[in-house]
């Protein structure tokens, strides 16, 4: 509940939506080990993906994600205690070909003990122009359960619709480009059950004390994403991403990056620097002034203002190409990454320092993220 | 600012969709199949690793507070 809160909807579908219209995705199986290793939390897990043609006309995919998570981030050792959980993912999606047009549907399944949800996706693609233009109009149906471990009474619904439009577009021989266009509402119970608000309280020793948050009911955001990929004059690419994000809670962000991608006999090298910057939900605040103090309050310091660093390394190598195929295995691959992102938090205090009330320092987050995977396409 | 942000989302989605299917069709394509060697190149991929791309989807909205706007389209330049 801690990691996912409710947010998964969007990168699961990632696993569907890649359109790739008058053509079918390739037979490719992957089989991923992941693991995040900071601010106090360790979370690893395998995510198998298996993607099959049948037919001339029709491509099944399925994926099966797990995250082991272990907790004693700065949230909970402040204001809970430390905990282990795990959560199960499972999807299956369908994409059908027909002329010019590709239909996909998909359905992802997540468990964990105190969150279950359920989504469904549907999209439709079409190249038009001699395939240079690539159309995609998306939608997404989330239905959540959000369930508390220490009261089994506790159970509140969440549903979340998600409409996309997506443009791909070739320009010239060497650059390719996407825009894509989401808007997302949320309906229903937003909050983190086990998250606290703090607020003066003189009477308490360390000045100040703890309520549940409150969130609103609803939440609608929308996202503009741009992304352009150039083949340079040797054999290398470089990829530029830029995405302005807002919604209905006042927060509203900037995230760019740029990537390097250099092939080098059987390896590829990629390097990537990733940057983010938002504003905080207006119903946030690292100390209230008192207990009550607004409608809605939040201390999520995923909602507060932050900018974010990340520097990717990524290697890949090809140990089996279409020349040398074992039986049905057409090429094979092994990649090995690390992602290590660092977030200055502007308005979140770092409660461990034990400062005096009002002098806690900003909290930092170091935290790595590690992947090792194995491709085979057949 | 946010609001007409908001408003210009609801109406940019359906001219978005008008205006990509008509009108159009008279349209050359600028790039002929044969030139797009290097753009079926692996490395022009715009996500050649779906899992790892979902994943870090994934911890990146597990950490901010945006959302969306990478995956509704990608790949397809018709040159497979």
């Amino acid at each position: 509940m801690m990691l996912r809160r409710g947010l998964l909807l969007v990168a699961t579908l990632m696993v569907f939506d890649i359109a790739h219209s008058g053509v079918l995705p390739e037979d490719r199986a992957d089989v991923l080990y992941h693991l995040y290793d900071g601010g106090g939390v360790e979370i690893d897990g395998p995510s198998i993906l298996v993607r099959k043609q049948v037919g001339k006309s029709l491509s099944f995919v399925g994926n099966y994600y797990v995250d082991m998570v272990s907790s004693a981030s700065i949230d909970v050792i402040t204001t809970a205690s430390p905990y282990t959980e795990e959560r199960k993912q499972w999807s299956l999606g369908m994409d059908y070909l027909r002329g010019n047009t590709t239909m996909s549907v998909g359905y992802t399944s997540s468990e964990e003990s105190d969150y279950d949800a359920a989504t469904y996706n549907f999209s439709v693609s079409q190249d038009m122009f001699g395939d240079l233009t690539t159309l995609t109009l998306s939608y997404a149906l989330g239905d959540d359960l959000v369930r508390k471990s220490d009261d089994p009474t506790f159970e509140r619904q969440l549903d979340k619709q998600i409409y996309g439009i997506g443009l791909t577009q070739i320009l010239t021989k060497n650059l390719i480009s996407t825009i894509n266009f989401e808007t997302m509402t949320d309906e229903g119970y937003l909050n983190n059950p086990y998250r606290s608000v703090r607020y003066f309280d003189s009477g308490s020793a360390l000045g100040y004390s703890y309520e549940s948050e409150l969130y609103p009911n609803t939440r609608t955001s929308n996202a503009l994403g741009i992304r352009a990929r150039y083949f340079l004059p040797y054999r290398a690419a470089v990829q530029g991403d830029y995405r302005y994000f807002i919604d209905t809670w006042d927060i509203e962000s900037h995230t760019a990056s740029i990537t390097y991608i250099h092939p080098w006999k059987d390896f590829t090298f990629t390097g990537k620097f990733r940057y983010h910057d938002q504003t905080g939900a207006h119903f946030y605040s690292d100390l209230f002034p008192r207990a009550e103090a607004t409608n809605f309050r939040g201390r999520d310091k995923e909602l507060s203002p932050l900018t974010s660093y990340t520097f990717k390394l990524k290697a890949a190598y090809t140990f089996l190409n279409e020349n040398q195929s074992w039986g049905f295995l057409k090429k094979g691959s092994v990649t090995a990454s690390i992602d290590m992102l660092h977030v200055d938090f502007h308005d979140f205090s770092d409660l461990t320092a034990l400062a005096p009330i009002g002098d806690e320092p900003l909290y930092k987050l170091d935290a790595n993220v590690f992947q090792v995977f194995f491709s085979f396409w057949y | 600012m946010q609001k007409h942000f908001l408003a210009i989302g609801r109406i940019l989605l359906p001219l978005l969709v008008i205006g990509s299917l008509s009108g159009c069709s008279n349209i050359e394509p600028w790039v002929k199949p044969y030139e797009r060697d290097k753009l079926a190149d692996p490395i022009m991929a715009l996500d050649g690793d779906p899992v790892s791309t979902s994943y870090l989807q994934h911890v990146y909205e597990s950490r901010e507070g945006a959302r969306g706007g990478e995956g509704a389209a990608g790949g397809g330049c018709g040159c497979n």
